[in-house]
């Protein structure tokens, strides 16, 4: 398999505060009230010899608008021509068209072939600089770059970490719904660098990143035998997880990335089993005569929520993670499956199926507080962003051959599909890539 | 984009179609028509039409006169493992045939249709495929002959949005030989 995947630390220097002193800014962005008036914010075209500025910068760009916080105002209206990216810019002009933030930077290219990127984020309220900063890349990892910079802003204006330098796992699907053929695929989370990871007829489901983004946990077909497997991004090395004598399915890694939670099935019942990666050992932590599956761990790893249907319908359980204190927690009309606790430990999202619907929402870990954030023929399948914010999942439009990935604010506003070269579903989102 | 055009590329590779599959397609069209439940035969639409397929010409012993004659699969009702009367019989005359021709290693395949989450389907769908070969083996076929896989509800023959597609793939199909374990 080619290396086509994650180069470590490509960053050769680290970042400089450049002549950052911000005073207090008077920029507020309140982004948990709900439906936010996007920020009107103007970002200038970085300066550089050749295109790569304007690149970088129309990347920045992007990433913001589509988080839905953002209003990238138009070029066209802007009123300062930037000609020098350090000098403090007219802020007049700028309040003029209603931009209350400004992004300036260039880009140069080093003797030693690498581009060093730099931006100031100006307030034009307040008439000063918030930050600047620079970083040193390879000129192909340009968009990376844009990425960082654009969590920089986000994280400076909202107040909280971005999660625009990720990437997402997902299934590639192409060919008939009859006779589907599935490939891992791995790519930036605005769709970008698409590149698939592997590449058989084997079915291959659920992949889901370790939390140091260097391995995939996923299940597959191979060789007829349906297995949890481990895949080394770096290497392409693979292996299966455990020695067990049935079909494990639904795999996800544990927060500290040392075990890895399933489900097994022997018999027509499925039962939750971690195997701790370094001894081997593994434990069973539920014990029914039912489908226990779709496992996933508390930030902490003090906890597990997981799918059950030992009451009659399928529902969400959370227990402790040695699989004491198994208790229901939800209520509501429809069955609930694919919970997934969120990175910020306040929330487990799931899929709800009712009055033959799927609805993707999220719900407190005591159950209370469900909230639904939308509603589809089918939606399925949630994934966190890094900063608890967003989620992605995967929809299919009746009538339509195959799912597509979306992303959604968890206000419940600022749906979006992500676009992928062919079908695609299980989306899994990595942690920051840092 | 060139990030686009490489991936689907790949993804446009057809799959081989290997012969049980083939087998398995054309018993399909026959169950669509045979089906009291007025399901559409939709065996067209499928691409899979009955061309060819004469259960008289089948040789008797042969994968063609099991799935033609004697009838490879079931189906289930929606989140339902139960074995339903209609498939009592099909699974009766699939235990006989295979007491005659005890030559034959048994594969049970179990499938889900779309309308639940994947991972809760891969389950549903090992339910069916245990439940299948339970009843199986309570008619006589010994259980060292017989394995099970579930592909969930990723391996659908009936590919529409409504009832009529998925009541066509909530089912547990009978391979002589095939995966499994």
């Amino acid at each position: 398999m080619k290396s086509m995947i994650i180069r470590t630390l490509f960053m050769m220097g680290a970042l400089f505060a450049l002549a950052a002193n911000p005073a207090h800014a008077k920029i507020e962005l309140n982004i948990n009230k709900g439906n936010v008036t996007p920020l009107p914010i103007a970002i200038t075209d970085f300066l550089a010899k050749d295109a790569i500025g304007k690149q970088i910068s129309d990347v920045v760009a992007a990433d913001l608008k589509r988080s839905g916080l953002f209003a990238p105002i138009d070029s066209k209206a802007f009123i300062e021509k930037i000609t020098n990216p350090s000098a403090v810019p007219r802020f007049e002009d700028w309040r003029t068209i209603n931009a209350q933030a400004l992004v300036t930077g260039q880009v140069v290219k080093e003797a030693d072939g690498r581009l060093r990127a730099e931006f100031r984020l100006w307030d034009t309220v307040a008439g000063q600089q918030m930050m600047g900063q620079q970083y040193f890349t390879q000129p192909e990892n340009y968009r990376r770059v844009a990425h960082i910079i654009a969590d920089a802003i986000y994280e400076k204006i909202t107040g909280e970490k971005g999660y625009f330098d990720t990437r997402v796992v997902f299934v590639a699907e192409s060919g008939p719904k009859n006779a589907r053929k599935r490939q891992l695929a791995i790519m930036d989370q605005d769709g970008y660098n698409v590149r698939s990871i592997t590449n058989s007829n084997d079915i291959v489901l659920t992949p889901r990143f370790s939390p140091n983004h260097q391995e995939i946990t996923y299940m597959s077909f191979e060789g007829n035998q349906p297995r949890v497997y481990l895949l080394q991004l770096e290497t392409g090395q693979r292996e299966v997880v455990g020695n067990f004598p049935g079909m494990t399915f639904s795999p996800r890694f544990s927060p500290d990335g040392q075990r890895v939670i399933m489900s097994l099935e022997e018999g027509g019942n499925a039962n939750i089993f971690t195997m701790d990666l370094r001894s081997r050992t593994t434990t069973r932590l539920t014990s029914t005569a039912a489908i226990d599956t779709s496992p996933s761990y508390s930030p902490d790893g003090k906890r597990v929520t997981f799918e059950s249907d030992r009451g009659g319908s399928q529902q969400i359980y959370v227990m402790n993670s040695d699989g004491s204190g198994q208790s229901r927690i939800s209520h509501g009309d429809g069955s609930y499956s694919t919970p997934v606790w969120s990175p910020r430990g306040d929330l487990i999202a799931f899929t709800k199926q009712a009055g033959g619907k799927f609805s993707i929402g999220v719900m407190k870990p005591d159950g209370s507080g469900e909230r639904i954030l939308t509603t589809n023929f089918h939606n399925e399948g949630p994934t966190w962003a890094p900063n608890g914010r967003v989620i992605m999942f995967f929809r299919q439009n009746a009538g339509e051959a195959g799912p597509r990935l979306y992303s959604i604010d968890l206000s419940g506003y600022n749906e979006q599909q992500i676009p992928t070269p062919a079908f695609a579903s299980d989306p899994a989102w990595s942690p920051l890539l840092d | 984009m060139s990030h686009i055009s490489s991936l689907s590329a790949h993804g446009m590779q057809k799959l081989a179609r290997n012969p049980v599959l083939i087998a398995t397609f054309m018993a399909l069209s026959l169950a669509g028509c045979a089906s009291k439940k007025g399901l559409p035969n939709n065996a067209n639409e499928l691409g899979l039409g009955a061309n060819g397929v004469n259960g008289a010409n089948a040789t008797p012993g042969s994968s063609q006169d099991f799935t033609v004659n004697v009838g490879d699969r079931i189906f289930f009702d929606t989140d339902s493992t139960q074995i339903r009367a209609d498939a009592q019989q099909t699974l009766d005359r699939q235990a006989q045939w295979l007491a005659k021709y005890p030559n034959y290693k048994i594969t049970v395949e179990g499938h889900a249709d779309e309308r639940g989450t994947r991972e809760y389907n891969l389950a549903l769908g090992a339910r069916r495929a245990n439940a299948t070969r339970d009843y199986l083996v309570s008619r006589g076929v010994p259980a060292a002959r017989l394995k099970t896989i579930s592909y969930g509800k990723e391996r659908p023959v009936a590919t529409c949005d409504d009832i009529s597609c998925w009541s066509q793939n909530r089912r547990a199909v009978t391979v002589l030989g095939g995966a499994g374990s």
